[in-house]
């Protein structure tokens, strides 16, 4: 019996000295999958023509500061342009190119762009299976002057294979949304 | 069940023929031989006690009596003799340990908690949810329903509180699972319960002050001091989930007072179904194992005790969205936008849990004084949960968080007296935290060390012969000393910097290091009366105070929970949360028919919820943001239950409850109550027809009315332009009826070896129903019609 009554004080005396802590040298996360920087560059297949550059910059990621959008130069009505998207996350060192990320998991992801009236877009990049991925694209402006929006909107995991999706149309793409930018464009 | 009928032996003989009067002689020993002197021998009419040697003699006239043999710490004899002659009666009294105390006051049958109604589930009811859980089982108690997530995560509601308002109290010891989680079901295994008990309030104060909802308090089987061996083995087959689970347990007893148990769980279950799709992702595994050992000896007694539970938890792909776009898509369409094939796969999102403990008991009775108890415990709990990420991170879990609790308890409780009992104890706790920041996400919750104690006292009295009473006081003591990472633009956008400056420890270019050290003080208390109106009609009425410091993510939740959609914030201004509840059961008992009604208020200042506050934008687009703040609340509600055996084989059994939840602050509904419930079921048996019963029960659930008004509106781009949209969030779903059957038989399979046969059906008419208390709701039907087999075997 003597033996049983040591049992709880040796572990009261466990308890005591168990309390050491790792408070101290407690270290920050910086999230990885926050995509802080989203860039959308137009080159204009015109060799004198300007670039556009479309960036949607959120400093804090997931925090209370919203995204802050800048446009640019002008879109000239009837101009093709080559298109691309680039993501970055600021927030790590070094920043992480995530667009690099998409590109090797091209099967599982797919951009969406959607400007009425303003142009068209057709993609010209291909996964491992042969679909669009929406890295790469050719834009088309409008003929004539316009403003609008320009929705960029990137699916993870999107059904690649459902009606509409590889020309473009999101409707029955389903898939959780990783990008959702709304940029302002006028074409004069 | 705790209780085993003690061992008579009788000896007939010496049948010698004398006149009316029969001389009855024996003699009363323990069962190691030695004379019980002193031992009470009665019967109706006459009334002896031993001799020092154990002797008794007796006259008795012819005809039939009822003689009772008892000795104090003895299971008393009671048994039906015809006598018409002489007669020697020996009898061997068996020593009753376990129940000591209890012994001593047999007349009053004086308890702690005895004014309070417990309501009970028994191991043949528990054993009917050996697959499912917890939460599953304690919905047949009225008053009690589930928080769910899916199917199989699936918290117990008392009387509309759940999370850290509802203490689960685990072989005698206080889960620490990270109950703060909504979406974070009790960790541990039905099967290990013998009993499991709900008290509903904070009338339990030995258990914790700040049980705003409740206590649920599981006890294992209790192995009797014999020389025994019993276990049994169910295995339960679905249709629902394609799959199933085994359970096995082994007791043995020992007549010198030395027990040993094991048993163990194993459980796997595919992808579940609604009546017109597949919940894909749905798929559960556990495994788990549990053992103990233990003394119960006159004077003193130990049990030692492991217990390992590991799940892993599907959660409906359809359920993980990336922002305000996909929410609004998922209600309007009102089907999962992901339903793959059927596997048994369980890939992103899912919850893979671990949760070990191991506890030492030990107790010491002290003759006319009472009993001691001292209990150290140990548990860790490891928590991941997996998102459906990119890249390397596929693999790595998105919450990784471990933590460590050590706690002792000291007891003592009075069996001096049969008119008044005193229980009083002391309480140390030690837990930490640690995120693990591998994840590539800041955690939700942040390392911590939390420091507790608790002290409290508990006295009952006998006033009458009617009346009993019982007050209890108890103060507790928490401290929480965090490591946290705040973004310095969320520091900003809380404004803390007016009232934690202080608090900032380092500076960690787009984050500050901060250490909140924070200290609570907790009052709490309780008095009951229990009234025996006649044998068959109690009243019982308590009045109780509790209170309950902030919990960690009530505190230092900032970010986006990935589960759920939405940003949610704590508050590190948040106070204690006090709640006062008055409740009053009345319960009626006759042989074939019972009755119980309890109504209750339980008013709640700082009462912590969690509520929609606005919208904050990325480039992923809006979320919605969470926030917790206090309210003043008042729950009001009745439970009803009633049991009627209204024919020889026929019984029919009735629960309802209704909450009405009210914030009194801007008089409007709370969130998340439980809408009004009324289970009906009739049950057949047979005991000819080897123990053939067949039951059927209707679960009526209807639509919750209440409930306050959270939708929001936000731009939703659809081609190209924003729309006003309105994110119904708010409005609970219809109603819904179901249908279940059960039926079981029994059969003798070996010597001493029980088989029984269950046939169940979940949802006859597979029906489609969202729960209100399902979070997964907004995506998808809650399951449809399932097939159960059970198969037990007792030996």
């Amino acid at each position: 019996m003597k033996t049983i009554k040591l049992i709880p004080m040796a572990l009261v005396a466990l308890f005591a000295f168990n309390s050491c802590s790792n408070n101290d040298d407690a270290q920050p996360v910086n999230e990885e999958e926050v995509i802080t920087t989203v860039t959308i560059t137009l080159t204009p297949q015109n060799l004198f023509g300007l670039p556009v550059i479309l960036t949607s910059n959120d400093i804090d990621g997931n925090g209370p500061i919203a995204p802050v959008i800048t446009t640019t130069g002008t879109i000239t009505p009837g101009e093709t342009y080559t298109g691309n998207v680039s993501l970055l996350n600021i927030l790590t060192s070094p920043v992480t190119n995530i667009s690099s990320e998409i590109l090797a998991e091209g099967d599982e992801h797919q951009f969406f762009f959607n400007a009425p009236g303003i142009g068209a877009f057709a993609y010209t990049d291909q996964d491992v299976n042969g679909r669009p991925i929406g890295l790469e694209f050719t834009f088309t402006a409008s003929a004539n002057a316009q403003s609008g929006n320009l929705t960029v909107i990137l699916r993870h995991e999107p059904n690649k294979t459902a009606e509409g999706v590889a020309a473009g149309n999101i409707a029955n793409a389903g898939g959780e949304t990783d990008v959702q930018v709304v940029f302002p464009i006028t074409v004069q | 069940m705790r209780y085993f009928i003690a061992l008579v032996f009788l000896f007939i003989g010496n049948q010698s023929i004398v006149f009316a009067q029969n001389k009855i002689s024996g003699k009363i020993t323990t069962e190691k031989n030695e004379p019980l002197g002193g031992s009470h021998i009665h019967t109706n009419t006459a009334f002896v006690i031993s001799d020092p040697n154990g002797n008794f003699l007796m006259d008795l006239p012819s005809g039939a009596h009822r003689l009772i043999v008892s000795y104090i710490g003895y299971k008393t004899v009671d048994t039906l003799l015809n006598i018409n002659d002489n007669l020697v009666l020996n009898f061997t009294l068996k020593q009753d340990v376990s129940t000591l105390s209890e012994v001593l006051i047999i007349d009053r049958n004086l308890k702690t908690n005895g004014t309070l109604d417990k309501q009970v589930l028994k191991t043949a009811q528990l054993e009917r949810y050996s697959s499912g859980s917890l939460g599953d089982a304690l919905k047949e108690i009225s008053g009690v329903s589930t928080l769910k997530t899916g199917n199989t995560i699936v918290k117990p509601v008392i009387n509309g509180l759940h999370s850290s308002r509802v203490l689960i109290i685990n072989n005698n010891v206080r889960l620490e699972d990270q109950q703060w989680g909504l979406e974070h079901a009790p960790n541990l295994d039905i099967n290990t319960a013998g009993k499991v008990s709900v008290i509903k309030g904070a009338s339990g104060l030995q258990f914790g002050g700040d049980a705003i909802g409740g206590v649920v308090i599981i006890e294992p089987l209790s192995i009797p001091v014999k020389d025994t061996l019993f276990g049994k083995t169910i295995l339960n087959g679905a249709s629902n989930g394609r799959g199933g689970s085994v359970s096995s347990s082994l007791f043995k007893g020992y007549k010198s007072g030395w027990n040993w148990n094991l048993q163990g769980t194993f459980k796997y279950l595919g992808d579940v179904e609604t009546p017109d799709y597949l919940l894909s992702n749905t798929g559960t595994r556990e495994n788990n194992f549990s053992g103990g050992i233990g003394f119960k000896g006159e004077k003193s007694g130990f049990t030692g005790f492991f217990s390992y539970y590991n799940a892993t938890i599907g959660i409906l792909r359809a359920s993980h969205i990336g922002n305000i776009s996909d929410l609004v898509g998922a209600i309007n369409s009102g089907t999962p936008n992901v339903v793959n094939d059927f596997t048994y796969n369980i890939n992103a999102p899912r919850q893979e849990v671990q949760h070990y403990m191991g506890k030492l008991n030990y107790y010491q009775n002290f003759a006319d004084l009472g009993k001691l108890t001292l209990q150290y415990a140990f548990q860790s709990n490891n928590r991941q949960e997996f998102d459906v990420r990119r890249g390397d991170a596929r693999n790595r879990p998105s919450l990784d968080l471990l933590l460590s609790t050590h706690s002792m308890l000291a007891d003592f409780e009075t069996s001096n007296s049969e008119i008044s009992k005193y229980k009083f104890g002391f309480s140390g706790m030690y837990q930490n935290n640690f995120a693990n920041t591998d994840t590539g996400v800041r955690p939700l919750i942040p390392n911590y060390d939390k420091y507790e104690a608790g002290i409290y006292s508990i006295a009952t009295f006998a006033l009458n012969e009617k009346w009993d009473l019982e007050t209890g006081i108890r103060y507790d003591y928490s401290r929480i000393n965090a490591a946290k990472f705040y973004l310095k633009s969320r520091w900003d956008e809380r404004n803390y910097d007016a009232d934690f400056s202080d608090i900032i420890t380092g500076d960690f270019g787009t984050q500050w290091k901060t250490n909140p050290d924070f200290t609570y003080h907790n009052f709490s208390g309780s008095i009951g009366t229990k009234y025996q109106i006649n044998s068959n009609l109690k009243w019982f009425t308590n009045a109780s105070l509790a209170s309950r410091s902030p919990n960690p993510s009530e505190l230092f939740s900032d970010g986006l929970h990935h589960a759920t959609g939405q940003i949610e914030l704590g508050d590190l201004r948040l106070k204690n949360e006090k709640a006062v509840k008055f409740s009053s059961t009345l319960a009626y008992a006759s042989d074939e028919f019972a009755l119980e009604i309890n109504p209750y208020l339980n008013v709640i200042n700082d009462f912590s919820l969690l509520e929609p506050t606005g919208l904050e934008q990325s480039n992923r687009g809006a979320f919605p943001v969470w926030e917790y703040r206090q309210v003043n609340a008042r729950l009001m509600g009745i439970d009803i239950s009633a049991n009627y055996d209204f024919a020889k084989n026929l019984n029919y059994r009735s629960t309802f409850a209704y909450v009405y939840g009210e914030d009194r602050d801007n008089q409007e509904a709370l969130i998340d109550m439980p809408p009004v419930n009324w289970n009906n079921s009739i049950q057949y048996s047979k005991k000819d027809w080897n123990d053939l019963v067949l039951g059927l029960q209707s679960e009526l659930v209807f639509t919750q009315n209440r409930f306050p008004d959270n939708d929001f509106i936000v731009n939703v781009p659809v081609d190209g332009v924003f729309v006003l949209t309105n994110v119904a969030i708010s409005q609970p779903p219809k109603g819904y009826h179901q249908l279940n059957f059960n039926s079981e038989m029994q059969f003798d399979a070996f010597e001493k070896s029980k088989i029984t046969v269950g046939f169940n059906i979940q949802n006859i008419f597979n029906t489609n129903y969202r729960d209100y208390l399902n979070r997964t709701r907004f995506y998808a039907d809650d399951m449809g019609r399932n097939f159960t087999m059970q198969i037990k075997f007792n030996y």
